[in-house]
């Protein structure tokens, strides 16, 4: 027999992506390119008014136009779509797809219309006119807790839609012993304090969201194409809301064009859209415009911080105090209420703080519901408590690396469990912090910013280290189950063919999930093909979000593809008269160890598996594995960054000069793959503290409604980022691997901040606002009324 | 309804259109060309871009009817045949994409780039690309995937 070529292991390597080929030719299927013979568009009018009860809707200037065939009102929809269900166990408002009677936040949607084609939807949208009697919007959240000017909910009284809820007391608030917190701050040598804000972001994913609903009245069967990173959890949803069973409705998510947390959701949308499709027997599409994003995708972050830090002048921490209040909008979505109670969770960061004590309270405002957005509650954490560590450096005149370092949890340590109830699983801070100063030539830097100031520049030195948390298990953390699913199918011409629950998006799981079954197989990368996002094809899932693809969903290949691997050397070891634990299986063959000669393909063995003749005592023929993964514990992915920043002393505006993050998410599957998602996130971290912010006026209208408003990141933005990685791979699941996703969200903004803050320190200013607006420091330096102050640093 | 005739990858296509239909509608509802995409209502994602007679041009931003007589470039008619183009190339080897949304208009905004200026800087591809978002990559795969076309020397 012919030798076969060798074949490279592939796991660790910087491996092209398979999903490419395809979208950079421009055919990839996104679900506005899903077409339907028959298929009607949806268009909703909403409100443009903050607060305000519905007088009237008159529809029929949107039944005249020409091509509509269908239009509901809130009120009529009512009539066959319930309310919409959260998955969190807290207390939740009467929420609806479309408004009948209040309006609550600006683009709340009041009625919908079907018609030929979405140019005639949108004509008649706007030709329907709704009557309010306008009640007093409150924005701020806390104002908003005084109960005036408005009280959004009857049952929420003073707007309080959560707590004061204390860290470590699950969904209801139970009585806590703050002894220890209370001693940390008596015995303390200094105390920092600050309230911070961490504002409200657009997750503004370049693809909007949208849906296709196909419900075919001759198969009693729905079939919903939606932008979503979790179709398993949209039909579940979608099949209660519908009053069809799961089994009747088919999920897909096609190509989908970015989420960050934003498409967890299932919106209103999804559930008119399939109603509709179910009561008229018509596939229905609705895409979502860009103003309508800025306006009825959830919105993330907007906390309120209250930090006080005690600590000895040694610079040891002795406690952490954290009053949380977060604007959640004017509704509960899906995980809303609990996102912010993972800021509470994470506010120990990287550090063994002895006591802390964090509480929370969550908001009903008239503004956009909030979700998870890429961090969701980790970076709000890691900014306020960074923030304060830099006060503390500040206060006592330490180098900020210095005043970290002192109170890392250190490697012995772990399991870490902290004060607010994470046991983190593995971690070395100090070798992150450590190459982060190395990478970036701490000390050199100093130096430069130090000489640029002699000139008179503005120039500072920023530095954040972050724990986050990712792959959530084990399902007592999350409603919908903290598993994920795969099965394995060797196919009888020997190739492989594999499902994954883990829904992406960008993530690449067609390629890092190839490169782990070829090597565990033996087998060309070529030869497997994943299959995801439809849950026709995919038994079972939860989802893509919170940096669980490899953690969880990589982990349920991995056994399933350890099964299928079992079964298929019984058969081989049959073939080869062979013992089946002497077996190897490489460069796709599979042979006794030491014997070559006797070698089988893997094609002749899976022929055999489908067709065997002789079928080996206890085996059933075929090769099909499926694996459930459920991890113990959540990982706890780590690092650090630096940034270097100037501020434009005569227009305030703030250049980012060098970004340095060293990352460590475990063990790496595909390097390449975790860059993109490095940069990503640091883009939008980056994004938060210089140039994005959701902004209202005080009646609660929305004043960044576009792009034109909205600044995300453009390239010109950037300097190159400087990555590098340390490895401390997790136990809690079999590859080692923590989770990358949202870890450059989380560490570079509180660095960006400190090093603005860095920049202005000859101005005697401790802190400053996100984002940075070239106003804002610009005031700063030039004093608010704009009179020079002084600052030579 | 107005009668337009555009050349769209090298083929004539006519069609009666409503008066207001955008160019990129008319391309992905009309012809079914769905590489062009739409993110924005405002001009600023550049998704949407398309060579028009030559140069890039966001497809939201005109009307079908103002393309009558031009010939149009989509994305799936910038590689020849099998062969992938300079710039699909550099995409694909620097992970210039993770969702893909906006890759069309980028590798199309590049194409023109990279023709006004063969051997551009980093600085000049970064200001270059200021018509296009992407919300995925943080941009620096990106630029190496156009500074990987440029070197390639095949230009476009
Ligand atoms: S769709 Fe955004 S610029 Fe054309
Ligand atoms: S790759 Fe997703 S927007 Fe650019």
């Amino acid at each position: 027999m012919a030798a076969s070529p060798v074949l490279p292991k592939l796991v660790g390597q910087r491996v092209k992506r398979r999903e490419d080929p395809r979208l950079i030719q421009g055919r990839g299927t996104y679900v506005d390119d899903v077409k339907i013979a028959g298929m009607q568009h949806l268009a909703f009018k909403r409100s443009d008014i903050a607060h305000g009860r519905i007088r009237s809707v008159d529809t029929s200037g949107a039944e005249a136009v020409d091509g509509v065939e269908a239009v509901f009102t809130g009120a009529q929809i009512a009539e066959f779509l319930g309310p919409m269900p959260i998955g969190t166990p807290f207390p939740s408002p009467d929420h609806r797809a479309v408004a009948s009677d209040v309006v609550r936040y600006v683009g709340e949607p009041v009625a919908v219309v079907v018609a030929r084609d979405r140019y005639a939807a949108r004509d008649a949208a706007d030709a329907i006119s709704v009557e309010y009697d306008p009640l007093p919007a409150v924005v701020d959240p806390e104002k908003a807790l005084t109960g005036e000017p408005a009280v959004l909910h009857a049952d929420f009284p003073n707007n309080a839609a959560v707590g004061p809820l204390p860290s470590g007391t699950g969904a209801s608030p139970k009585a806590v012993d703050d002894t220890a917190i209370d001693q940390a701050f008596a015995e303390a040598d200094v105390v920092v304090s600050q309230r911070m804000v961490n504002h409200r972001l657009a997750p503004t994913s370049i693809e909007p969201r949208g849906v296709v609903a196909h419900y075919e009245p001759g198969k009693d069967a729905m079939t919903i194409w939606s932008s979503t990173q979790n179709p398993h959890i949209l039909r579940t949803f979608i099949a209660s809301l519908t009053g069809l069973g799961q089994d009747q409705v088919r999920a897909i998510a096609p190509e989908v064009g970015g989420g960050f947390g934003s498409k967890i959701n299932i919106y209103g949308e999804e559930y008119v859209a399939a109603a509709l499709s179910r009561r008229l027997g018509l596939p229905l599409k609705w895409v979502e415009d860009r103003s309508e994003a800025f306006l009825c995708t959830i919105h993330g972050r907007d906390i309120v911080a209250y930090v006080d830090l005690a600590a000895r002048r040694d610079g040891t921490v002795l406690g952490l105090r954290m009053r949380l209040v977060a604007d959640i909008g004017a509704y509960n979505m899906l995980l809303t209420a609990a996102i912010p109670t993972l800021t509470m969770t994470m506010a120990s960061n990287v550090y063994a703080i002895p006591a802390i004590r964090a509480t929370l309270t969550e908001v009903f405002t008239n503004k956009t519901p909030t979700d998870a957005y890429r961090g969701a509650g980790r970076p709000e954490a890691i900014y306020f408590v960074e923030r304060a560590m830099d006060l503390l450096a500040r206060e006592l005149g330490m180098d900020p690396a210095e005043v970290r370092r002192r109170n890392f949890i250190r490697p012995d340590q772990f399991p870490f469990k902290t004060q607010t109830g994470a046991v983190y699983d593995s971690g070395d801070y100090a070798k992150a912090l450590d190459r982060a100063l190395e990478k970036a030539g701490w000390e050199q830097l100093k130096a430069e910013r130090d000489a640029a100031r002699a000139e008179g520049r503005l120039v500072g030195l920023g530095l954040s280290m972050y724990v986050e948390v990712c792959g959530v298990g084990p399902s007592s953390g999350l409603p919908t189950g903290g598993w994920e699913h795969s099965q394995v199918t060797v196919e009888r011409d020997g190739r492989v063919s594999a499902t994954t629950g883990a829904s992406p998006h960008g993530q690449g799981n067609e390629t890092t999930f190839a490169q782990m079954l070829a090597d565990q197989l033996g087998i060309p990368m070529e030869h497997v093909r994943i299959h995801h996002g439809d849950t026709g094809v995919v038994k079972q899932g939860i989802g893509t979000f919170g940096s669980r693809s490899q953690a969880v969903g990589g982990a349920a290949l991995h056994l399933a593809g350890g099964r299928v691997k079992a079964k298929m050397a019984k058969f081989a070891a049959a073939l080869l008269e062979a013992h089946e634990g002497d077996l190897v299986f490489e460069n796709g063959m599979i042979a006794v160890k030491g014997a070559p000669s006797s070698a089988k393909s893997f094609a002749e063995v899976a022929g055999y598996a489908y067709r065997p003749i002789k079928l080996p005592e206890g085996l059933e023929p075929g090769l099909s594995e499926e694996a459930f993964f459920e991890p113990s514990n959540n990982t706890y992915p780590f690092g650090c960054h630096i940034a270097m920043l100037e501020i434009d002393r005569d227009t305030g505006e703030p250049r980012l000069l060098r970004m340095v993050a060293v990352d460590d998410a475990g063990n790496l599957i595909n390097p390449l793959i975790v860059e993109g998602q490095i940069h990503g996130g640091l883009a939008q971290g980056i994004g938060q503290a210089l140039i994005e912010e959701v902004a209202y006026s005080d009646d609660g209208q929305p004043l960044t409604g576009s792009f034109m408003d909205y600044a995300i990141p453009r390239a010109s933005d950037f300097p190159r980022f400087e990555l590098e990685s340390t490895v401390t791979p997790t136990p809690v699941n079999p590859l080692g691997a923590k989770g990358v996703g949202e870890a450059g969200t989380i560490g570079s903004t509180p660095c960006i901040v400190s090093a603005a803050v860095d920049a202005l320190s000859g101005f005697g200013v401790r802190h400053v606002d996100m984002m940075l607006r070239p106003e804002r420091l610009w005031r700063v330096i030039h004093g608010a009324n704009g009179s020079p102050q002084g600052g030579q640093a | 309804m107005a009668r337009v005739s555009i050349t769209v990858n090298g083929r004539k296509r006519a069609a009666d259109v409503e008066p207001r239909l955008l160019l990129v509608h008319f391309l992905r509802e009309h012809l079914n060309l769905t590489g062009a995409h739409v993110g924005c209502d405002t001009s600023q994602c550049g998704a949407c871009t398309v060579l028009v007679d030559g140069r890039s041009a966001k497809s939201c931003t005109i009307f079908a009817v103002q393309a009558d007589g031009a010939e149009v470039m989509t994305i799936e008619g910038l590689a020849d045949g099998d062969r992938l183009h300079p710039l699909q190339e550099g995409f694909w080897e620097e992970h210039g994409l993770q969702c893909g949304y906006c890759t069309p208009g980028m590798i199309m905004s590049a194409v023109t780039l990279l023709r006004d200026n063969p051997a551009p800087t980093e600085r000049q591809i970064r200001e270059g690309l200021d018509g296009n978002l992407c919300r995925c990559t943080g941009y620096q795969h990106i630029v190496n995937a156009i500074q990987h076309a440029a070197a390639s020397g095949e230009g476009s």
